[in-house]
C-alpha cells in the first residue's frame, strides 16, 4: 500500500501548520477584488491599507501591544534579523556586547554570528539539561556594553518554555532591550508583551494555521531600532516594500482565531502531548522525553531511543502516513545532530536517535492511539538492523562520535 | 529525497542479521554523520556464499547495506574487491549528495570484510 492509500497524519505543526478555511477566505478577496497598493491614495489602496490596519489590531490585540507597535515582515525569520541587527546597528554604532542561548533557532544564532564580523561580542548562555536557561546567568552575563538580550520564549525542538517573565525584568532592572522569538508560541501559549517585560517579539503567520511568507516583530515603543531594509518606507520606515496585503490579512485572522481558541485547543492539545509523554516511553523500552514533562509548549512531544537513528525512524512512520519529524539534522540535509540536544549533554548518538512529535489543533486521539500502535514496532524493527542493543551498547569510538 | 529504489531497500532490508562463525568481519563507521556498520561474509572456494549486515544510521545506510549484500552474494573474491561506493550508489539510483560520503560505507565494510578474511587465511597457512 503506498502512502497517498493511506490516511496521513500530520505531527510536524513545528514545521508549519495548515491554513484555515476562515483564514483562507479572509484572504481571498485581496487576490482578485481588493488588489490595491496600500500607499496610494486613492480607493483601490484605501481598502487595501484599512485591511493592514484591520490585521494590526488583530495581531496587538493577541500580543496585548498597541498596533502601532506592529511591523509586519516576511516571517520570522526576517523578524529575528531585524531584532538582532536593528538594535545591535542602531544609528550605525558597530560595537557592543550581545547575550543570547545556545538553544536558539539559527534565525537569531546566524544574525549574531555575523555581527561578530564586524566587532560585536556574543555570549551564547548554556542551558540546563532539561534545556532551561537560568535568569542568574543572564544577569551574569551582563556587562556595561550589553546592547540586547535576546532568548526565545519556547525552544522549537523540544518545546522548554523559558523563564522570559523573569530575563525580560532583569532586562528592564538595566536598561537593556529585550528579544524573544516566540515563533512556536503564538497560538501554544499565552502571549502578554506587557506582562512578560518584552520590547521585541518575533512572530510568524504558518505556525498558527496563517499563510507562508509572512510575520511581525513587536516593537515596544521607544525601542532604539534600525530599518535593515531600506526603501519606501512602509511600516513606519522600519520595513520598506510594497505590504503583503493578502498575507497581513490572513496573519490577522489567524492572530484572531489564535487568541480566541487558545484555551481549548491548548487543552486539547495538551491532553494528546501528556498521553504521548506518559505512554512512548512505557511502551518502548529504553526510550525517554528531552525537556521537562511539564514546562514545555502543550503542542510538542519529543523522544530519544537508544540504538537506532531517528531518521530511519521518520521515514518508517512516514511510510505508515505518519508525518514527524527527529532531532537528528543527518534528515534536514546537514549532517551535524541538533545544537539543541547537544546544548542539554546529549551525545552525539543519543542526539540522533530523537524523534519530534508537534501537535496542531486538528489533531485527534485516534491519531495519537495510531502513533502509539505503530512506535514500538518500528523501534525494534530498527533495532534489529542495529547492531547495538543492551547487551552490545555502542563503545567509545564505535564511529557515533561526531568530533568535528 | 530519496530514490524509489532507496526506499525499498530500506523498507525491506535483504540479508539482515549476523554470521556466527563467519569467515571475514567489516566494520567500519563514519564518525562525521555516527553511521556505523558490520558486515559479515562467508566464504566457500573463493566465492562468497553468504553475507549479512547490522548497521546504526539513516535510511541511506541501511540501504546502502542491503545493497552491498545484493551485490556481492555470489561473487569471487576478486570480483567483489572491485564492487565501488559509486556502484552501491549507481544500484540505488543515485543518493542525495550529502549522503554520498556519509552513509555510502557499504562498500568500505565488504573491503574490510574482504581483509579480514584474507588475513585468517594467511594465519591458517593457505594461499588467500
Amino acid at each position: 500500500m503506498s502512502a497517498s492509500e493511506l490516511k496521513r497524519i500530520y505531527f510536524d505543526h513545528s514545521a508549519t501548520t495548515r491554513v484555515l478555511p476562515e483564514v483562507e477566505e479572509a484572504m481571498r478577496p485581496f487576490f482578485l477584488e481588493k488588489w490595491g497598493n496600500a500607499s496610494s491614495i486613492h480607493s483601490f489602496g484605501r481598502e487595501a491599507r484599512a485591511a493592514i490596519e484591520q490585521a494590526r489590531k488583530q495581531v496587538a490585540n493577541l500580543l496585548n501591544a498597541d498596533p502601532a507597535e506592529v511591523v509586519f515582515t516576511s516571517g520570522g525569520t526576517e523578524s529575528d534579523n531585524l531584532a538582532v541587527k536593528g538594535v545591535a546597528m542602531y544609528k550605525g554604532k558597530m560595537k557592543g556586547h550581545l547575550i543570547t542561548t545556545k538553544v536558539e533557532h539559527h534565525a537569531v544564532s546566524e544574525p549574531c554570528e555575523w555581527l561578530k564580523r564586524f566587532g560585536f561580542e556574543v555570549t551564547y548562555l548554556p542551558v540546563s539539561s532539561e534545556g532551561f536557561v537560568d535568569p542568574g546567568e543572564v544577569e551574569r552575563a551582563i556587562r556595561n556594553d550589553t546592547i540586547l538580550i535576546s532568548v526565545m520564549m519556547a525552544n522549537n525542538e523540544i518545546g522548554t518554555i523559558q523563564p522570559v517573565r523573569e530575563i525580560g525584568m532583569i532586562a528592564h532592572e538595566k536598561g537593556i532591550p529585550f528579544h524573544t522569538d516566540a515563533v512556536q508560541s503564538i497560538g501554544k501559549m499565552h502571549v502578554d508583551v506587557k506582562a512578560e517585560n518584552i520590547d521585541l517579539l518575533s512572530l510568524s503567520a504558518h505556525k498558527f494555521h496563517g499563510p507562508k511568507g509572512i510575520g511581525a516583530l513587536f516593537v515596544k515603543k521607544g525601542t532604539k531600532i534600525e530599518p535593515i531594509i531600506q526603501g519606501g518606507g512602509q511600516e513606519r520606515g522600519l520595513r520598506s516594500s510594497t505590504e503583503n496585503v493578502p498575507g497581513i490579512v490572513g496573519l490577522g485572522k489567524a492572530a484572531e482565531i489564535a487568541k480566541r481558541d487558545l484555551e481549548h485547543t491548548c487543552a486539547r492539545m495538551k491532553n494528546l502531548r501528556d498521553k504521548m509523554i506518559k505512554h512512548v516511553p512505557e511502551l518502548v523500552p529504553r526510550a525517554y522525553v528531552n525537556g521537562n514533562k511539564t514546562r514545555r509548549l502543550v503542542n510538542n512531544a519529543h523522544f530519544r531511543f537508544d540504538f537506532i537513528e531517528g531518521e530511519g525512524l521518520i521515514l518508517q512512520l512516514d511510510m505508515k502516513g505518519i508525518a514527524a519529524s527527529t532531532g537528528s539534522a543527518c534528515s534536514t540535509g546537514s549532517l551535524e545532530p541538533s545544537h539543541v540536544l547537544l546544548a542539554l549533554g546529549l551525545t552525539h548518538e543519543q542526539a540522533h536517535g530523537s524523534l519530534r512529535v508537534t501537535l496542531g489543533r486538528e489533531n485527534t486521539e485516534e491519531e495519537v492511539d495510531i502513533l502509539l500502535e505503530v512506535l514500538p514496532g518500528i523501534v525494534s524493527k530498527l533495532r534489529e538492523i542495529s547492531p547495538f542493543s543492551a547487551e552490545r551498547p555502542m563503545g567509545p569510538g564505535e564511529g557515533a562520535s561526531c568530533v568535528q | 529525497m530519496y530514490s524509489d529504489k532507496v526506499m525499498e531497500h530500506f523498507a525491506n532490508p535483504r540479508n539482515v542479521g549476523e554470521i556466527v562463525d563467519a569467515d571475514g568481519i567489516g566494520k567500519v563507521g563514519n564518525p562525521q554523520c555516527g553511521d556505523v556498520m558490520w558486515l559479515y561474509i562467508k566464504v566457500k572456494d573463493n566465492i562468497i556464499t553468504d553475507i549479512k549486515f547490522k548497521t546504526f544510521g539513516c535510511g541511506a545506510a541501511i540501504a546502502t547495506s542491503s545493497m552491498i549484500t545484493e551485490l556481492a552474494r555470489g561473487k569471487t573474491i576478486e570480483e567483489a574487491k572491485k564492487i565501488s561506493r559509486s556502484d552501491v550508489a549507481d544500484q540505488l539510483g543515485g543518493l542525495p549528495a550529502v549522503k554520498m560520503h556519509c552513509s555510502n560505507l557499504a562498500a568500505d565494510a565488504l573491503k574490510e570484510a574482504i581483509k579480514d578474511y584474507e588475513a585468517k587465511q594467511a594465519a591458517k597457512g593457505k594461499p588467500a
